[in-house]
């Protein structure tokens, strides 16, 4: 059996901590996807140029810079808006930024702008036709979105959504670098204090690997779900 | 008032950017009016069918639906828009489309499909809806069809089914848009028969069709159409026998 040297309950927390870092991170991210593809898609001169202005930029710098960005600039941002607070409202405002914050903000923050050319993609994909039949016959435009562009959008959505979402799982592994005990910071303190690499990381590359593979596997039946109704070309 | 016309149309007008594609189209359909529009590719014809439920915003002229208006306003650019979204979502479900592509919604079961409005939009009871739907699937003789998706259907079962759709509204007036175009020469037959017999039941129809058969044995007014402007209007024995436009002779003369 596998000995972790009193280091198993250890990794199995931070082990949980990554599976939540990676489902809030992807929430904030479906959210802001979703928000940045509307916002793209909208008449709005400004709602675009800002959406672009959005992806643009979280897509040209590094994963880990935004995250130092965040995580060092981010205390800093708080703590000059809640000095001015005091001094204007004399209200005591503090917000304690952690690293797991931190990670859920810059990781779904990331995240949103690939999901936001995801969803701007399949949106563009839904057939006008089907729009306009729905159009055609009364339904308001909450109706139209809700009953026609998202379960048709989803099909065209949810291969990219699937690869993001195994990309955001393993990007967790850097919030280990702004001090979040996660599986990684645990495995990487055992292993320089046991000195035993191999004996830490394999693992946890296990639980990665596993957690990737039951997402695939997931997606597939999604997958298969929201493409009912559509006959799929014999390959 | 039990024999309000359905729909009437005055001086329809609609420009897209310098093109000037309705160069004002009235029309006034009775009860039980069977209208077929024709002519050929560019006159206009389809644009006038998808200005009547507002697919397109006429750049002026009016349309009044069983004596309601539609009301427009101007928006910022001065485009004409329509004043009401809600007054434009009724009348829509008052006018429904059966479309050249079918368009059925492909993520729905035939039977969802023709549920999802009544339901929805006219807020008729599930239970109620489905009863309705039944009976017009077998109507359009695809009863056995109501689980399938559109996609497992052949081109004319799909257009019946949305006919079905259409029917399910119980609308004042279905519009119909080149419905047989899609269709494989062979579907072509089993679409028109359907048609035929909700025109023998005294259902106001408009129809854009390339059909001169069924234009001239089914319909009650024919509207020849021509570069955005009515070049011919009348009974189909009028229209088809003694025509006076130069343009609708030469429309009808054999192409080979």
């Amino acid at each position: 059996m596998l000995d972790l040297k009193g280091y198993g309950p250890a990794l199995l927390n931070g082990a949980i901590v990554t599976i939540e870092l990676a489902f809030l991170s992807l929430a904030l991210a479906l959210v802001l996807g979703l928000l940045g593809a509307a916002a793209k898609l909208s008449n709005s001169r400004v709602a675009i140029s800002v959406a672009t202005a959005y992806t643009t930029l979280i897509r040209g710098v590094p994963d880990l810079v935004m995250m130092l960005l965040f995580y060092y600039g981010g205390q800093v941002g708080v703590n000059m808006i809640s000095d001015y607070i005091w001094e204007v409202y004399e209200i005591d405002f503090f917000f304690q930024f952690n690293p797991f914050i931190s990670g859920v903000i810059t990781i779904g923050l990331i995240f949103g702008a690939y999901m936001t050319e995801t969803f701007r993609g399949a949106f563009l994909a839904v057939e006008t036709g089907q729009i306009e039949a729905a159009r055609a016959y009364g339904f308001s435009k909450w109706h139209t979105f809700r009953r026609v562009m998202v379960p048709q959008m989803l099909r065209h959505a949810l291969p990219g959504i699937g690869n993001n979402w195994q990309v955001l799982l393993k990007t967790t592994a850097l919030v280990s670098i702004i001090g979040l005990t996660d599986m990684v910071r645990v495995a990487e303190e055992a292993a320089k204090a046991e000195r035993m690499p191999f004996h830490f990381f394999i693992p946890v590359a296990f639980v990665y690997l596993a957690l990737t593979a039951g997402s695939e596997l997931f997606i597939k039946w999604l997958d298969k779900r929201a493409n009912v109704g559509v006959i799929q070309e014999n390959k | 008032m039990a024999d309000q016309a359905p729909l009437i149309c005055k001086d329809i007008h609609k420009t897209f950017a310098e093109l000037e594609v309705l160069k004002g189209i009235s029309l006034e359909t009775r009860k039980g009016d069977v209208v077929s529009l024709i002519g050929s590719s560019g006159s206009g014809k389809s644009t006038f069918l998808r200005c009547i439920n507002l697919l397109e915003t006429p750049t002026s002229g009016d349309i009044i639906v069983h004596g309601d208006p539609i009301r427009f306003t101007t928006n910022r650019k001065g485009e004409r828009i329509p004043a009401d979204n809600r007054q434009v979502e009724l009348i829509r479900a008052k006018l429904s489309m059966v479309f050249q592509g079918f368009n059925l919604w492909s993520h729905m079961t035939v039977l969802e499909n023709i549920i999802e409005a009544p339901i929805n939009v006219l807020k008729v009871p599930k239970k109620e809806a489905i009863e309705r739907a039944e009976a017009y699937l077998n109507k359009v003789g695809i009863y056995e069809r109501k689980d399938y998706y559109p996609a497992q259907m052949s081109g004319g079962q799909q257009q019946r089914a949305a006919i079905a759709r259409a029917l399910a509204m119980e609308p004042e007036v279905m519009l119909f848009d080149e419905p047989t175009s899609a269709l494989d020469p062979e579907l072509v037959g089993e679409v028109l028969k359907v048609m035929q017999s909700l025109a023998e039941e005294g259902r106001t129809m408009i129809v854009v069709t390339h059909e001169m058969a069924f234009a001239k044995d089914v319909s009650t007014q024919v509207l020849f159409l021509h570069q955005g402007v009515i070049e011919e209007q009348g009974t189909p024995q009028k229209v088809f026998d003694n025509p006076d436009s130069e343009r609708m002779k030469q429309f009808l003369a054999p192409k080979f």
